[in-house]
């Protein structure tokens, strides 16, 4: 297949994630849509990588591999200490820091 | 065959980003991503990105969706409160088809030669972990060491911001851990000598051993 190929899907996931960040409205969500995101640049990068014929995107996808986990961990490590101290869920619901 | 493959793959990918979007519940919002992932590793695979593809099944679709149910689990999950945000439920398609159609016209649109082929000739080894570490350890070294500097960082602050914090959150939670509500009849000897149980602060009805008398006193209070 056309490396073209790859790269319109690429964009498309990256389009569905940036709708889910808009629409969605628990945090949970939020960072599965940016997983989604970081997913879809990670498939452009070895779709360049085999179209250059070197390694370096692919070294470059396994980085965005490593930071995408640790914004899981720090995300997630949000989400509970909200639960803790029971605040509610919900993007829409706090908005303690609007001005 | 590599096109009907990749058709396959592409399809089973998005399908499982639009499965993480609409679903309502939660928990099936993972299980879509866990999908997707599988899928794009597919689509690793036929970019011959054989390591890249493990990583991604082995870390992603294992290690950090693990994760999520956890969460999701601890949180309680559940359904989505009906009806999106005000406004961006609307525009937020919008733009989102928006960007789609410019990204593939700027993908499209470029002179890169490249984009109509199928990509370079084929070398053997090409993305095995051999290539992959000997480009960590050599050109990529300080980018590997500043990736390992960040993980601890992250375990670090997850731990510190997920700890439990005296005085910032109610006490209901302690007091419920060490004295569940029980079903009636069952409970500790000193119940069954006598004592009424203690009084539970989730409001459910105080159970009493029949024949008790009241104004007996009472163990384990919290007040």
């Amino acid at each position: 297949m056309a490396i073209g190929w790859y790269l319109v899907v690429s964009a498309l996931i990256f389009a569905i994630g940036a709708a889910g960040v808009l629409v969605r409205r628990s945090p949970l969500v939020i960072l599965l849509c940016l997983e989604l995101m970081l997913n879809a640049a990670n498939l452009a990068l070895v779709a360049f990588s085999r179209m250059w014929g070197g390694e370096d995107g692919q070294v470059f996808a396994l980085i965005v591999l490593v930071v995408a986990a640790c914004e899981v961990t720090v995300g997630l490590g949000l989400i509970v200490a909200m639960y803790r101290r029971q605040l509610p869920i919900d993007v829409d619901d706090l908005r303690e820091l609007q001005g | 065959m590599s096109a009907v493959l990749f058709f396959i793959a592409a399809i089973g990918a998005i399908t499982g980003a639009i499965g993480v979007v609409m679903l309502r519940n939660q928990f099936y919002s993972v299980l879509a991503l866990v999908f997707h992932l599988v899928s794009l590793a597919a689509l690793f695979l036929l970019l011959r990105a054989e390591f890249v593809a493990a990583a991604q099944v082995i870390v992603y679709a294992g290690a950090v969706m693990v994760l999520y149910v956890f969460v999701v689990a601890y949180v309680g999950g559940g359904e989505e409160v009906a009806g999106g945000r005000s406004g961006l439920s609307i525009f937020g398609p919008l733009l989102a088809i928006a960007l789609a159609v410019e990204l593939c016209v700027a993908v499209l649109g470029t002179a890169l030669k490249g984009i109509g082929g199928k990509g370079a000739p084929y070398v053997p080894g090409f993305g095995t972990p051999e290539q992959i570490g000997k480009l960590f350890l050599t050109k990529y070294l300080f980018p590997f060491e500043v990736a390992s500097l960040l993980l601890l960082v992250a375990a670090i602050g997850a731990i510190v911001l997920a700890r439990r914090r005296r005085g910032l959150e109610p006490d209901a939670e302690l007091t419920a851990r060490y004295h569940p509500p029980r079903p009636a009849w069952t409970g500790t000897m000193a119940e069954a000598g006598g004592l009424t149980h203690f009084e539970d602060p989730a409001g459910q009805p105080e159970v009493k051993p029949a024949g008790q008398p009241e104004g007996e006193p009472v163990l384990g209070s919290q007040q």
